[in-house]
C-alpha cells in the first residue's frame, strides 16, 4: 500500500466514522439531598450525565451544593433520594474505596507525615499493587506533574502550587475512571491559578480521564470545561457548553452569574413587556448613524481600563454597561445612542 | 511626644507587682521544699550548709525504693491500660456515629474529673471490699486506670478534632480499608495527642494520694502514701528529698506535654511509618 492510499484510507475512514456517541460515564438522576433532619435542602432535582473523557464543571456561588454533589459521586455523602450510576453500575451501595473515582480535596488533604512519594504510593498500596509496579507508577506520575526532584520531601516543605500537584498526582496514580476536583485552584494566587488552569486542562487531555471540577469562578469554568452546569440554591440552572451558556443563558441568574450582562426590560425597546433581553457589554456600540440607534441614554461614567473603556449609560431607569475598544472621548452627561447587532440580543425566559 | 500604643494589660499600673505576688504565692513553698532538701542539718528549718546526703539516704532506703517501684509499676500499667481505653473512647466520640446517649457516655468517662476525689476513693474501696477483691497491686492498677482515662483522653480528643477528617477521607478515597487507615493515617497523626495523654495519665497516677491511700494494702504502698507515713513521724529532710525527686519528674513530664501540644509539634512528631516506597 502506498502513501497516497494510506492517506485516502485515513481520510475516507475519518469521513465514514460516525462521530462517536458520547457515552455517559456518570449518570445522576433525580438526586436530592436534605441535611439536618429536613431543614437544609442542599440539592433538589439534579439530573446530570457526564460523558467519558470529558472535562465537566460544576459552577455556582458558594453554598449552592457543589461540594455535596461531588462528595456524593465520591461516596462520602448519600443522596436522600435519586440514583447515581458510574459506568452503568449503580454505586449508591458502594463505599468510597469501592468506587474507581479519586478526589483532589479542597485543601489537598495530603498526609503530612508521609513524603511526596509515599503520599502518591498510598492508594496503590491500598490496592495491593506489587512493590515494583508501585515504584514504576510513582515515578511516572511524578514526571507527569514535574515533581521528580521533590519525591522525598514532606508536604510541609512544598509551596501551595507544588502541594496541589502532589494532590493531583496522588489522585491520578491509581488510574481512576473519574477525577473529582473540589475548588483545586482557589488557594493559589492569580498568576499560579492561570498556569494551573492550563496544566489541568493539558493533564486531562493527556490522561483521557474524566475530570469533574467544582468552582465558583465563572472565568475558570468557561476557560477549562468541555461542558458545565450552572447551579444555584441546590438546583441546576443550565447545562451546556461554555459557548451555549455564555451566549444563550437560560435565565436571569445564569445571564448575571456568567460574565457581565445587561438585563434590559423588553418594554424599553418596544417589545413585549414580559420579556427581558440579555446583552453582553462588549457587543454594545455607540451608534454613528441615528437610524441605527436602538436605545438612547445619558452617559454617567466612563472608566478607562487599558484595552477597553467601560461606559455606564443611564437609559429608562436602568444602567446599561458597554465595553468599547480603546479610549473613548464622550463626556459624561452627554446623550448617546446605543446599538448592537441583532444576534447580540438573547431573550430570557423567566 | 508619646507614641500611640495599642492597649496591653501588661502596661496597667500594679500589674507587675500583682504578677510577682501571685508567682511568689504559688511557688515559694516549692522553692523552700527544694532548697531544704539540700540542707545538711537534721532539722528541716535550720540551714547549715549544702549537702546531698538526704538524697543518698532516700535512694538507699529499702522501703522508699520499694514504694517508688510500686508507684512506677502501677503508674506504668495504669498508663498503658488507660491510654488504650482512651484511644478507643476518643475515636468513638470524635469519629464514631453520632449515637444516642453520646453526651451521657462522654459525661460518664469524665466523671473522675468532676467528682471529689474522696468520693471516688471511698466508692472504689467499697467496691473492692464488696467483691472481696484483695489482689494487691492489681487493685491499684485497676483503680488508677479508671481515673486516668479522662486525663489520657482529653488531649487525644483535642488532637482528633483539630486534625479534622480530611486526611482520613482522602485515605478512604484512595481505597484504604478502615483498619489500614487507622494504622497508616489516624494513629500517626494523633500520636502527639496519644503521647501527651499517656504522660498526663502517668503523672496523675504517680501523684495520686487519696485513691492509693484507700486502696493500697500491705506490701503495695505507693510513694506518696509512704511519704505521708514518714511525715507522721515528723518531717525529715529525707521527705524533702523524695518530694523534690517527684516534683522534678512531674514537672519534666508536664513540660514535655506542653511541647507536644504546640501546633508546630505536628509535623515534627508525627512519626512516619517505615518507608513503603523502595527508593530508586
Ligand atoms: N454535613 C452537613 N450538614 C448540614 N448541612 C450541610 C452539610 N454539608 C453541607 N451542608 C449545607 O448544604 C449546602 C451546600 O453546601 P456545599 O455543598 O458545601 O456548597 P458549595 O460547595 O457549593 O459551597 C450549604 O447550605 C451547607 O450549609
Ligand atoms: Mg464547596
Amino acid at each position: 500500500m502506498n502513501v497516497a492510499d494510506a492517506v485516502m484510507l485515513s481520510v475516507s475512514g475519518d469521513r465514514t466514522l460516525p462521530e462517536p456517541a458520547p457515552k455517559p460515564l456518570i449518570e445522576i438522576s433525580d438526586v436530592e439531598k436534605i441535611f439536618g433532619g429536613g431543614e437544609i435542602r442542599a440539592l433538589s432535582d439534579i439530573n446530570i450525565a457526564i460523558n467519558e473523557c470529558e472535562f465537566f464543571t460544576l459552577l455556582g456561588p458558594s453554598g449552592c451544593g457543589k461540594t455535596t454533589l461531588l462528595r456524593m459521586i465520591a461516596g462520602f455523602e448519600h443522596p436522600s433520594s435519586g440514583n447515581i450510576m458510574l459506568a452503568g453500575k449503580d454505586v449508591l451501595s458502594l463505599p468510597p474505596r469501592a468506587r474507581s473515582v479519586n478526589m483532589v480535596f479542597q485543601n489537598y488533604a495530603l498526609f503530612p507525615h508521609l513524603s511526596v512519594a509515599q503520599n502518591i504510593a498510598f492508594g496503590l498500596e491500598m490496592l495491593n499493587w506489587s512493590k515494583f509496579e508501585i515504584s514504576e507508577r510513582v515515578a511516572e506520575v511524578l514526571a507527569l506533574v514535574r515533581l521528580e526532584s521533590f519525591r522525598s520531601r514532606k508536604p510541609a516543605q512544598l509551596s501551595g502550587g507544588q502541594q496541589q500537584r502532589v494532590a493531583l498526582a496522588r489522585a491520578l496514580a491509581p488510574r481512576p475512571q473519574v477525577l473529582l476536583l473540589d475548588e483545586p485552584l482557589s488557594a493559589l494566587d492569580l498568576k499560579l491559578r492561570k498556569e494551573m488552569q492550563f496544566e489541568l486542562k493539558q493533564l486531562q487531555r493527556e490522561t483521557g480521564v474524566t475530570f469533574v471540577l467544582v468552582t465558583h469562578d465563572q472565568e475558570e469554568a468557561l476557560a477549562m470545561s468541555d461542558r458545565l452546569v450552572v447551579m444555584s440554591a441546590g438546583r441546576v440552572q443550565q447545562l451546556g457548553t461554555p459557548q451555549e451558556i455564555y451566549g444563550k443563558p437560560a435565565n436571569r441568574f445564569v445571564a448575571d452569574f456568567i460574565g457581565e450582562a445587561n438585563l434590559i426590560p423588553g418594554g424599553l425597546l418596544g417589545r413585549r413587556r414580559d420579556v427581558t433581553l440579555s446583552i453582553r457589554p462588549e457587543r454594545i456600540e455607540i451608534a454613528t448613524v441615528s437610524s441605527f440607534v436602538k436605545l438612547y441614554g445619558v452617559l454617567k461614567a466612563a472608566t478607562f481600563l487599558g484595552a477597553d473603556t467601560l461606559m455606564e449609560i443611564e437609559a429608562g431607569g436602568i444602567v446599561v454597561r458597554a465595553r468599547l475598544r480603546g479610549a473613548q472621548m464622550a463626556a459624561p452627561g452627554s446623550e448617546i445612542g446605543l446599538c448592537w447587532p441583532d444576534d447580540a440580543e438573547w431573550e430570557l425566559r423567566e | 511626644m508619646r507614641k500611640f500604643r495599642p492597649f496591653d494589660w501588661r502596661h496597667n499600673p500594679g500589674f507587675g507587682t500583682f504578677t510577682a505576688l501571685t508567682i511568689l504565692f504559688l511557688y515559694a513553698p516549692l522553692v523552700v521544699l527544694v532548697v531544704y532538701a539540700f540542707n545538711a542539718n537534721r532539722l528541716v528549718t535550720i540551714w547549715s550548709g549544702f549537702s546531698l546526703k538526704w538524697f543518698v539516704q532516700a535512694v538507699n532506703d529499702g522501703n522508699i525504693r520499694l514504694a517508688a517501684e510500686t508507684s512506677l509499676i502501677v503508674a506504668g500499667c495504669a498508663t498503658v491500660c488507660a491510654t488504650t481505653f482512651a484511644i478507643a473512647a476518643a475515636l468513638a466520640f470524635e469519629r464514631g456515629w453520632n449515637f444516642l446517649g453520646r453526651g451521657i457516655a462522654v459525661g460518664v468517662v469524665m466523671i473522675p474529673l468532676v467528682v471529689p476525689e474522696i468520693v471516688v476513693a471511698v466508692t472504689t474501696l467499697i467496691f473492692f471490699s464488696m467483691l472481696d477483691m484483695r489482689i494487691g497491686m492489681l487493685n491499684l492498677v485497676i483503680a488508677h486506670t479508671v481515673f486516668c482515662i479522662p486525663f489520657a483522653m482529653l488531649p487525644m480528643q483535642g488532637r482528633l478534632r483539630s486534625m479534622g477528617t480530611a486526611c482520613e477521607d482522602a485515605a478512604r478515597d484512595l481505597y484504604g480499608s478502615e483498619w489500614r487507615i487507622f494504622r497508616r493515617i489516624t494513629l500517626p497523626l494523633m500520636a502527639p495527642g496519644i503521647v501527651a495523654g499517656a504522660i498526663l495519665a502517668f503523672v496523675s497516677s504517680l501523684d495520686d494520694f487519696l485513691i492509693s491511700f484507700m486502696v493500697s494494702g500491705a506490701g503495695s504502698t505507693t510513694l506518696p502514701v509512704y511519704v505521708y507515713g514518714m511525715m507522721r513521724q515528723g518531717v525529715t529532710p529525707e521527705v524533702n528529698a523524695v518530694s523534690t525527686i517527684l516534683l522534678l519528674i512531674s514537672a519534666g513530664l508536664a513540660v514535655l506535654v506542653f511541647l507536644l501540644s504546640r501546633p508546630s509539634a505536628v509535623s515534627r512528631t508525627a512519626g512516619a511509618p517505615a518507608s513503603a516506597v523502595p527508593s530508586s
